[in-house]
């Protein structure tokens, strides 16, 4: 069974589905022979061949965010590779071997592609240069520290002698794994940290590329499924008369999140699906409605909720008295609305189960699909194809679930796949919370307190990851860690969950939290008539990599000048998955009052940029992502039902509202930071503080539709 | 039997003439480059040529393309080097990629028809193709580059 991808997409440098194996790198004292002769496998994670062909193995599954070429540079820089002798296959699920190092799971959020494996696989480049270097030494009879490499060569400056790596893989496999290879000092650096072209942009260009959608398995059929339109409804009972008379159509199934069609095509399955009879018991969830959940949250935030910091005494400084300051911030639910609707392709057999999926999680969907058919997870296979968009919510196995289900369902392979209104409407979303601020200030105009009341859901206790009675780290991130020095701070947190399911949207707490918090210190220095900027800079000395991105973003927008007539500047700093990020938005209002953002100058300090370019694309995406939930997202409820369904109602930014976007890095020297995420969480604060500055009206609640601020 | 003409191919397809192009080009014809995204025209990215226009394929019914041009994106180049293609590259513009196929008619189908688009032909000619990746700023710039290339001025 294999997923038919072209020769040119396999030795392209593209996606590989159905990767190959290779030997484990942690076991001491192993050699590097368990691959067969002609191979040198020193680890897991790269091969070379006789005609020196270097397969590197990439965990990470490809969202976007370039990890086909990031894994590849960070190993071939140590191995000291040819950039052209290299392919890249995608690494299967095997969490003994593939798994995060830090997280222990092979399951890829949180923007740790980089920097939880950037140390892992430059060992494994180096002990295997180590290794190809130690082998020449041998063959010349001269000491190793007489040979040096060239990209793909081990060469003997005194004599001249050369060697290209692939002529020395017999020689190295015999030889055993260095555990604790030397690694490259930044200076020698030969990809890491350079211009790097994406190995993904030629399959991605002309239609190659293998996404979950594209996955076509012989005999398959098309399934979609027809779910409760409210959350944890439950199925009474079906007709599938009908539905089974559309041509095409094969079986009607159930299985665990409504009923699925099963047909010769996709549009075949949804012709059966229109056709559908189903009755639904609705539960509980039916009875909520997008203003209850405000009603629930703003009536909770009367009372106290779980303590999630508390430096100093705040409310006894409030108590106080002097200029004591309060508002209110409130976030919408949000929809991950990733281009590739969710799919995947599964089949089902009495002795084993494969799955095709674009899935961030391999070691998940492994993990539920073994649960699914009772097979032991080493006769379950997946392959991860390439992602249309993940924003973590491809960190859920729902849609896994529902391919291999519906395969056991009707014994054969079936590609399950949703439609863009199933995809909006049984989301894992954003949650909606309901923030509480007040500050005290003292007689310089500087925060002598600051109390925050959080109350939503929360995304890890949901889930089940963390402990029901705490506080969910994911709900206040961006909230409790704020990074200014204040004497007395105090966070709290309050769990109410309506029962609509929640789950990590690019930046996850920071999302909402960076916009809550930027705000409300914006709002602080408008009341001690402070400049925006200024104030914040004044607070940061005990945050200097804030303070750093806030004073460059500051700098290359030009803080200190008026913007041109009729724009005004707004700026906000965070902290997220490793990375420091300020941005700095030029917004004018259009005479009805509807925003425009002309541009954004972001900084940001991710440490060492493994991939400069790759740095400024996820800024420029991150401020499109942040752009689209500020001006337009909202996923509201009715009846237990989200009310979008497509993008007439749940619009994206289009390209006539793309602003100019700078992106600056600051060279920190520090160890890598994340950058899928952490250029998402100051976009929106940003640009509501250039509002209050061009118009005075501060934005206490987005998206700026609802507040009559951008054309719906 | 309906008789496409597909990518300079003759193509007979057995299906309802009522079925969109989209899944007659990616379920029977195997052409997976063009994408399903909304299914109703919002996002474009099922984007594919008739007759040198572009069009939403999940909207179009099969019927329509009978005797028509159709091209799509595995029918833009034999060898991936359309100029908008070379761009693309060159600024490396796809994130996820996804959308791209469709971003890449668009701009191929406003290249033939304006061959030095200013930002505003841009904008217009590009407003229905969403990228979730955020990819906008990129495209622009590789349409300028693509239109440059085309016009043989690109060293």
């Amino acid at each position: 069974m294999t997923v038919r991808v072209s020769r040119r997409a396999l030795l392209g440098g593209g996606l590989a589905a159905g990767a190959g194996l290779a030997v484990g790198f942690r076991l001491p004292g192993r050699t590097a022979r368990a691959q067969g002769a002609g191979v040198f496998a020193p680890s897991q994670w790269l091969r070379i061949d006789r005609d020196g062909l270097v397969t590197i193995t990439n965990s990470v599954p490809e969202m976007g965010q370039g990890a086909l070429t990031t894994t590849a540079m960070i190993i071939a820089d140590e191995l000291d590779a040819d950039w052209g002798s290299i392919r890249v296959e995608q690494a299967p699920a095997d969490p003994r071997r593939y798994a995060n190092p830090v997280t222990g799971r092979q399951s890829y959020g949180g923007s740790r592609g980089v920097r939880d494996h950037i140390q892992m696989w430059r060992r494994a480049g180096a002990a295997a240069r180590e290794m190809l270097k130690r082998a020449a030494a041998e063959a010349w009879g001269v000491p190793l520290e007489a040979v040096e490499t060239e990209p793909g060569v081990v060469v003997h400056r005194p004599s001249g002698r050369r060697l290209p790596y692939g002529q020395l893989v017999d020689r190295a496999r015999e030889l055993p794994v260095p555990q604790a290879p030397r690694l490259k000092t930044p200076d020698q650096f030969r990809y890491i940290g350079k211009m790097v072209h994406r190995r993904d942009a030629p399959e991605k260009v002309n239609g190659r590329g293998i996404y979950g959608v594209d996955v076509q398995v012989p005999g398959m059929l098309v399934a979609s499924i027809e779910r409760c339109p409210v959350f944890g409804g439950t199925l009474k009972s079906f007709d599938a008369t009908a539905a089974k008379a559309v041509p095409g159509v094969r079986h009607v199934v159930q299985v665990s999140h409504g009923v699925a069609v099963v047909a010769d095509g996709f549009w075949q399955a949804v012709q059966g699906r229109k056709a559908l009879r189903v009755d639904w018991d609705e539960g509980p969830v039916a009875r909520v409605s997008s203003p209850l959940i405000s009603r629930g949250y703003a009536a909770l935030a009367t009372r106290p909720g779980r303590v999630a910091r508390d430096d100093g005494a705040a409310e006894r400084a409030l108590a106080a008295g002097g200029r004591v300051h309060e508002a209110v911030y409130e976030v919408p639910f949000l929809d991950h609305a990733c281009m590739e609707p969710m799919n995947a392709t599964a089949h089902v057999t009495p002795e084993a189960c494969v799955v095709w999926a674009p899935t961030q999680n391999p070691g998940g969907s492994q993990a539920v699909a073994a649960r699914l058919t009772g097979l032991p997870p080493a006769k379950v296979t997946v392959h991860t194809t390439l992602l249309g968009g993940g924003f973590g919510r491809r960190g859920e196995v729902d849609f896994v679930v529902d391919a291999v289900e519906t395969s056991k369902a009707v014994g054969a392979p079936v590609k399950l796949m949703w439609t863009r209104e199933d995809d909006i409407t049984h989301g894992f979303y954003r949650p909606s919370t309901y923030n509480v601020f007040r500050a005290a200030l003292d007689a310089d105009g500087r925060p002598a307190a600051w109390w925050n009341r959080i109350v939503g859901p929360g995304i890890l206790i949901q889930k089940g990851m963390a402990p029901a009675g705490g506080v969910d780290g994911a709900a206040v991130a961006g909230a409790r860690d704020i990074p200014y020095t204040i004497p007395n701070v105090r966070v709290e947190w309050t769990l109410k969950d309506f029962g609509i399911p929640v789950g990590f949207w690019r930046s996850v707490g920071a999302s909402q939290n960076a916009f809550i918090t930027e705000s409300f210190v914006d709002e602080l220095a408008h009341l001690a008539g402070k400049d925006p900027f200024e104030y914040r800079r004044a607070l940061l000395g005990g945050s200097p990599r804030h303070k750093g991105v806030l004073e460059l973003a500051a700098a290359r927008a030009d803080w200190g000048t008026p913007p041109p007539s009729g724009r005004a500047r707004g700026i906000a700093v965070a902290f997220s998955y490793g990375s420091y990020v300020a941005h700095v938005a030029e917004v004018s209002l259009a005479p009805a009052g509807v925003v425009r953002v002309h541009r954004l100058v972001a900084a940001i300090d991710c440490g060492i940029a493994v991939n400069p370019d790759q740095v400024r694309a996820q800024m420029e995406g991150g401020a499109v992502y942040a752009l689209t939930a500020a001006l337009y997202g909202e996923i509201t409820l009715e009846r237990g039902r989200v009310q979008q369904s497509n993008f007439h109602d749940y619009p994206m930014l289009r390209i006539d509202g793309m602003p100019v976007v700078e992106v600056h890095i600051l060279d920190s020297g520090a160890a890598p930071g994340g950058l899928g995420e952490p250029g998402v969480p100051t976009v929106a604060p940003a640009v509501c503080h250039a509002i209050f500055a061009l118009a005075g009206r501060r934005v206490r609640r987005l998206p700026l539709t609802r507040e009559g601020l951008a054309k719906a | 039997m309906l008789t496409l003409v597909v990518n300079g191919q003759s193509r007979q397809v057995d299906a309802p003439p009522e079925m969109p192009l989209l899944w007659v080009l990616r379920e029977r014809l195997r052409l997976t480059g063009t994408k399903y995204g909304c299914g109703v025209a919002l996002c474009g990215a099922c984007t594919v040529h008739l007759d040198g226009q572009p069009i939403r394929s999940c909207v179009t019914p099969v019927s329509a393309a009978v005797g028509r041009r159709v091209t799509t994106i595995e029918g833009l180049s034999a060898r991936t080097d359309h100029p908008v293609q070379r761009a693309w590259i060159e600024l490396d513009v796809p994130q996820c990629g996804y959308c791209q196929s469709g971003q890449i008619l668009s701009a191929a189908a406003l290249l033939a028809r304006t061959p030095a688009p200013t930002d505003a032909d841009i904008d217009d000619a590009m407003g229905g193709n969403l990228c979730r990746c955020g990819t906008y700023q990129r495209i622009r710039a590789a349409i300028h580059r693509a239109a440059a290339l085309a016009r043989g001025r690109a060293r």
